[in-house]
Formats: C-alpha cells, sequence, structure tokens
C-alpha cells in the first residue's frame, strides 16, 4: 500500500452537453505506483483527456473516488484542489503553456508564486536548479519566443518539476514537437522517471507509448487494455538512432 | 500570496503591455488632474472674494445710527442721529473685546492742491482706523491722538487722489485746500482696490475726525456712524452683544425699548460671496468628477478585455497551484495599481496646470492637500470599484476551459 500513489474507485464523469448526458467516464479503477512511467492511449473521445483532468485534480468527478497519495481528493473544496495541483501535481502540455512575454526563469518560478506552505525561500534559486534539470540553464533568461519548441518544452516540464511534485502529468507533451525533439523530451522523461518520478502521459502515437512502461489503452470511457510494456525504447539510444537517420537523409 | 508578490506581478503584467496600460490610465490621469484643476480654480476664486472682503477691515463691525421712531412714524434708518464722540470714548473705554473704534465723520467737497483740484469724500477718523481697516500707509505717517486733540489740520490722501493731484510730486509735507481749509498732507494710503460694491476705496482722505467735525462739516458733535473691529472673528458675535449693550446705556435706552441704532459686520456679504463661489466649485468639481467615472469605465473595458486575452494565462495559474481568490487579487491589484498609479501621475499633472494657469493667466488658483487625498483616493475607488467586476470573471473560469482556450 505505502508504493500507491494513484488508486481510482469507479471514478465516473458525466458532462451535460445540451439535454444529453455525455458519458466521458464510466467507472475506471486504477492504481498506479510510486515511480511508473504510464502511457494512456486512445482515440479522440475515449476519454482520456477526461481521466488526465480528473488526475491532474483540474476537475472533480461525478462519482467514484480518486485517492491521491493516500489523500481522498473527491471530498475535498476548491481551494484544496488548487493546493494539491501546487504540491503534488506537476502539468506538462501539448502546447506548452508558458506566459508569453516572460522569462524561462519567471515561467518556472510560477508554482512556487501560489505555494502556501512556502517550502521553498529562494525562488529564484529553486527554478535555476529545475532548468539545469533539464539542460536549459544557459537559456534562462530567454522568453519563450525566443526558445525553440523542444526548448519550451523543456521549461514547461522545469517548471511541472520546480515543486518536486509527486506526479508529472503530461497530456500529448511531444504533440507539437518534431520526431527528432520528442525522442530527447522523452529522453528527459525517463532520465526524471529513472530519478523516483511517476509520470503519466497521454499520447497518441504508439511508437511513443513505447517510452513509457506500462500502457493503459482507453475506449468509449472505459479501460480496454492495461499492460506493462514488453520491449520498452530506451530513448537515449532513439535519439542516437533518430539522428543518424536525420544524417543519412541529408 | 504575499502582497510583496501580487503587486509584483501586478506591475510585471501591466508594464507588459506599456502603450495599452497608459491609454487606460489616461482616463484617470485626465479625471484627477480635472478634479484638482477645476477645484484649484474654484478655490482661487473663493479665496480671490474673502481677501475682497477682509479687505473691507477684518472683522469690521459698522454702528449707524437707528430709525427714529417718534409716536409710531417709523422715519427709517438715519433718520435721527444721536451718536456723538462720547459714545465712541465710552466704547473706547468700557468694550473689552475690540481691537480698535473710530468714529466716522463725513464730509465731501471740492480739493485743491498739487496739479489742479478734485472732488472727493473727507472722512474724520480716529488714529485706531487704519488698525480697524486694516490699511497700511504706503508712505508718510498717519495723524495721531494729539492731532486730533489739537484738532490739527493734516490729513492722509487715498491712492486716487495721489493720482489726481501729485501724479509727479511727493504729495507728503504739501498742502492742500479743502473747502478752503488748508491741510497739510502726513501721509499716503496704500492702494486697496474696488469695495465688493464695485467704487473705489481709494477715492477718499482721512484726517483727525475732530478737526473735520469743526472745520469741514459743520456739526462739531454729531457722527455718521462708529466702525470698531473684533478682537478675532469667532468672537463677533459676542462683540456685538457687547457693543449693543454699550451703546443702550450710552443712549439711556430703557429696556423694552427699540434701538436707535443698527450693527452690522462682514459676514452677510461674506457667506453670499463665499456661498456663490462654493456653488462654483461644486459644479466645476461634479464635471470633473464624471470624467473621472469615466475614466473608471475606460479601465473595466480594458480589464475586461485583458482577461479574454488572458484567459489561456488564467488557466495555467489555477493548474500550477493559483486560487480563484488569487487570480481575483490579481486582477483587482492590476485595475487598482492601474488607477493609482493614474492618479499620481494626474496629481503631477495638475500641478504643472496650476502653475501654468496662474502664470499665464490671472487665475490664482491653488492646491488644497485634502483635494490631493481626495482626488486620490476616489481614483483608487474607481480603481477597485470597476477592476472588480472584470476580476471576478476572471477568477471564475474554469482551468480546463481556460487552459483550452484559443
Amino acid at each position: 500500500m505505502e508504493n500507491i500513489l494513484i488508486k481510482t474507485v469507479d471514478l465516473t464523469k458525466t458532462y451535460l452537453v445540451g439535454e444529453i448526458d455525455v458519458h466521458a467516464l464510466k467507472s475506471v479503477n486504477i492504481t498506479i505506483k510510486k515511480g511508473e512511467f504510464v502511457a494512456i492511449m486512445g482515440a479522440s473521445g475515449s476519454g482520456k483527456s477526461t481521466l488526465m483532468n480528473l488526475l491532474g485534480c483540474l476537475d472533480m468527478p461525478s462519482s467514484g473516488d480518486y485517492f491521491l497519495d493516500g489523500i481522498n481528493t473527491s471530498k475535498l473544496a476548491q481551494n484544496e484542489y488548487a493546493n494539491i495541483r501546487n504540491q503534488k501535481i506537476g502539468f506538462v502540455f501539448q502546447g506548452f503553456n508558458l506566459l508569453p512575454r516572460t522569462t524561462a526563469l519567471e515561467n518556472v518560478e510560477l508554482p512556487l508564486m501560489y505555494d502556501r506552505l512556502e517550502k521553498v525561500k529562494n525562488h529564484k534559486k529553486q527554478a535555476t536548479e529545475a532548468l539545469k534539470r533539464v539542460g536549459l540553464a544557459d537559456r534562462m533568461h530567454h522568453i519563450p519566443s525566443q526558445l525553440s519548441g523542444g526548448q519550451q518544452q523543456r521549461v514547461a516540464l522545469a517548471r511541472a518539476l520546480v515543486n518536486e511534485p509527486a506526479l508529472i502529468l503530461a497530456d500529448e507533451p511531444t504533440g507539437n514537437l518534431d520526431s527528432v525533439t520528442s525522442v530527447e523530451v522523452f529522453n528527459l522523461f525517463q532520465k526524471l522517471n529513472d530519478e523516483g518520478i511517476t509520470i503519466i502521459m497521454v499520447t497518441h502515437e504508439r511508437d511513443f507509448a513505447a517510452f513509457a512502461k506500462r500502457i493503459i489503452e482507453m475506449r468509449d470511457g472505459r479501460i480496454i487494455k492495461d499492460a506493462l510494456i514488453k520491449d520498452r525504447l530506451n530513448a537515449e539510444e532513439e535519439l542516437k538512432r533518430v539522428l543518424a537517420e536525420a544524417e543519412i537523409a541529408e | 500570496m504575499k502582497a510583496k508578490i501580487i503587486l509584483k506581478v501586478a506591475t510585471k503584467s501591466i508594464m507588459k503591455s506599456r502603450m495599452r496600460s497608459l491609454l487606460t490610465a489616461l482616463g484617470i490621469i485626465i479625471g484627477v488632474a480635472a478634479v484638482i484643476v477645476m477645484v484649484a480654480i474654484g478655490d482661487g476664486a473663493q479665496k480671490k472674494v474673502e481677501e475682497q472682503i477682509a479687505s473691507l477691515g477684518s472683522n469690521l463691525i459698522i454702528i449707524t445710527p437707528g430709525a427714529s421712531n417718534t409716536g409710531g412714524v417709523n422715519r427709517g434708518s438715519g433718520t435721527f442721529n444721536r451718536f456723538t464722540f462720547d459714545d465712541v470714548a465710552k466704547i473706547k473705554n468700557e468694550a473689552t473685546l475690540i481691537k480698535g473704534v473710530s468714529p466716522i465723520v463725513g464730509s465731501g467737497g471740492q480739493v485743491i492742491g498739487g496739479v489742479g483740484n478734485w472732488f472727493t469724500r473727507i472722512n474724520g477718523v480716529s488714529p485706531d482706523y487704519l488698525e480697524i481697516r486694516q490699511w497700511p500707509l504706503e508712505s508718510g505717517e498717519f495723524f495721531t491722538e494729539r492731532d486730533e486733540m489739537a484738532r490739527a489740520k493734516v490729513c492722509v490722501l487715498g491712492s486716487e487722489i495721489v493720482k489726481n493731484l501729485f501724479p509727479n510730486d511727493d504729495p507728503i509735507g504739501q498742502q492742500i485746500r479743502i473747502r478752503s481749509v488748508p491741510f497739510k498732507v502726513i501721509g499716503v494710503l496704500k492702494e486697496k482696490g474696488q469695495s465688493a460694491v464695485g467704487t473705489s476705496q481709494d477715492d477718499i482722505i482721512l484726517a483727525p475726525s475732530k478737526t473735520v467735525g469743526d472745520r469741514l462739516s459743520g456739526d462739531h458733535l454729531h457722527l455718521n456712524s462708529i466702525q470698531a473691529s473684533a478682537l478675532s472673528s469667532d468672537k463677533i458675535a459676542a462683540t456685538i452683544a457687547e457693543l449693543k449693550s454699550i451703546m443702550r446705556e450710552s443712549h439711556k435706552l430703557n429696556p423694552g425699548e427699540d434701538d436707535d441704532f443698527t450693527i452690522r459686520d462682514q459676514s452677510d456679504l461674506s457667506e453670499a460671496a463665499t456661498a456663490t463661489s462654493r456653488i462654483l466649485t461644486i459644479l466645476l468639481a461634479s464635471v470633473a468628477g464624471v470624467s473621472l467615472i469615466v475614466g473608471g469605465i475606460g479601465i473595466m473595458n480594458i480589464m475586461l478585455v485583458s482577461v479574454t486575452e488572458r484567459t489561456r494565462e488564467i488557466g495555467i495559474r489555477l493548474s500550477v497551484g493559483a486560487r480563484a481568490s488569487d487570480i481575483l487579487v490579481q486582477f483587482l491589484t492590476e485595475a487598482t495599481v492601474l488607477s493609482l498609479t493614474g492618479g499620481l501621475i494626474g496629481v503631477a499633472f495638475s500641478f504643472l496646470m496650476v502653475y501654468i494657469l496662474n502664470h499665464y493667466t490671472d487665475q490664482s488658483a491653488y492646491i488644497k492637500p485634502q483635494i490631493i487625498m481626495i482626488a486620490f483616493g476616489f481614483a483608487g475607488a474607481i480603481g477597485i470599484f470597476f477592476g472588480f467586476y472584470p476580476a471576478r470573471k476572471a477568477s471564475s473560469l474554469n482551468p480546463i476551459d481556460a487552459l483550452r482556450y484559443e
């Protein structure tokens, strides 16, 4: 039990669209242990985004329970939701979602600003450390428009890491990136996962799902497959391979 | 979140779109500057009126002879002249609340001297008169108690007389003839300008009252009126009461008998005049206040646009752990900082405007410190008031929708 980070019990989400109830999620039960790297796959409308929103405490379930790090979140108030997002979860989005006209450093400092416990005294130092972890120490004072897509996603990752969360939720993290950059980002994910950080990501591409350790497939609001990945790809080796291919192409 | 961080975030957001922030604040800048400048002009006008009234003599009290009322026939004010030098002496000895008292013995006539002749008014007064009327001398000296006693034929000229009779010379020491009686000029009064009713106060000659009584008016016993000044403006009512009882005693009036004199002070006049200028000030300030409110609406407008534009930013902030209240406070702070900064610039701008006005026109606008605080506070209140709705809108966004917003 100690090891369990996420446990959902009959997690259900129903949206009211017009006059019709849309069952986005139907009684989903998942258990995810600490240190896992889970890829959630499924066509659009399969409920994977809804699941991500619920796991990320961005939305509340219609029924069912969601335990995160031992806390039953379905019984919490809005403000405590905000605290959980701040303390336990780091988000990485497809569109990076960095504040424009704001330096990388300031973007990474953002979650620290909303930390009510004030665990971290020196925001700048903590943010710099996070940027170092994603290899962007030399780009600290650049604003997003001066950074490449891959770099922007790494800034977003640093922002997700800065509060030392229990969980990183990545929603199609490489959806806007080319394949080489994507592999670079996965390389980083794998490294962080090796350091013990739990990662859950949503992806469309089966190739990328192979970088994870476990794959969950969804359809119509239900889990249809939940399996460990046997021939897991090593992003570092993959990167060498992709780079070599690119050279040949030239 | 700490107040310092909130302020920092708000300032950064404002500085990120400088041009827009400036345009937004412009409404407040103009509003605040307009309120301050308008009130300053109004206050300046009011001060001018007050000064004019004060120039009549501060705390001036005028006692005029009352109506004769014999056998039930009231013949109106001034018809029964019973003021004498004894009345003045009694007031001088007994009154405790006055600074000074002077008889007024009025006369008029043709004055010959210097370069020509001039018809003017000659007032016989006591040495206290200058203090009562707050009227300094331009040059020379005023006559003394001894001149009064000796019925000395000395006089002090108003500036209008000097202009007409001695345009080039120094009149002091010169001889003039008032209705053929020779007087020696010993002093010249400072120019006082028009009275509140528009006549020149400088077209006058002052001489010792007893001299005028004996030599010019032809009635060496009676006075036209008595003027006194109260020690302080808040004791005018008490002073009037005191003078009234002394005068009644002096005129041996029985209790129940009507006064045979009237005592007036300047308060009616000053109240009417200040009320007029106060209405002017209120009018100007309210017009300017409307522009301040329009400025506030400008802030609301821009903040609403800003909330829509920054929906994604709000989503990002919510996703990293901001509470709805954090977002509310952030946008409210932005609106307030914007309006307070606008207010500050407006205050600075109003000083510049008032300086230019006073320097290049004949306005004498002046800025009261309270009005700065009021205008500034009003600007802040407008920021909070008009910033609240957009901030509320921002804070009620759902994080998922906000993040998805394109």
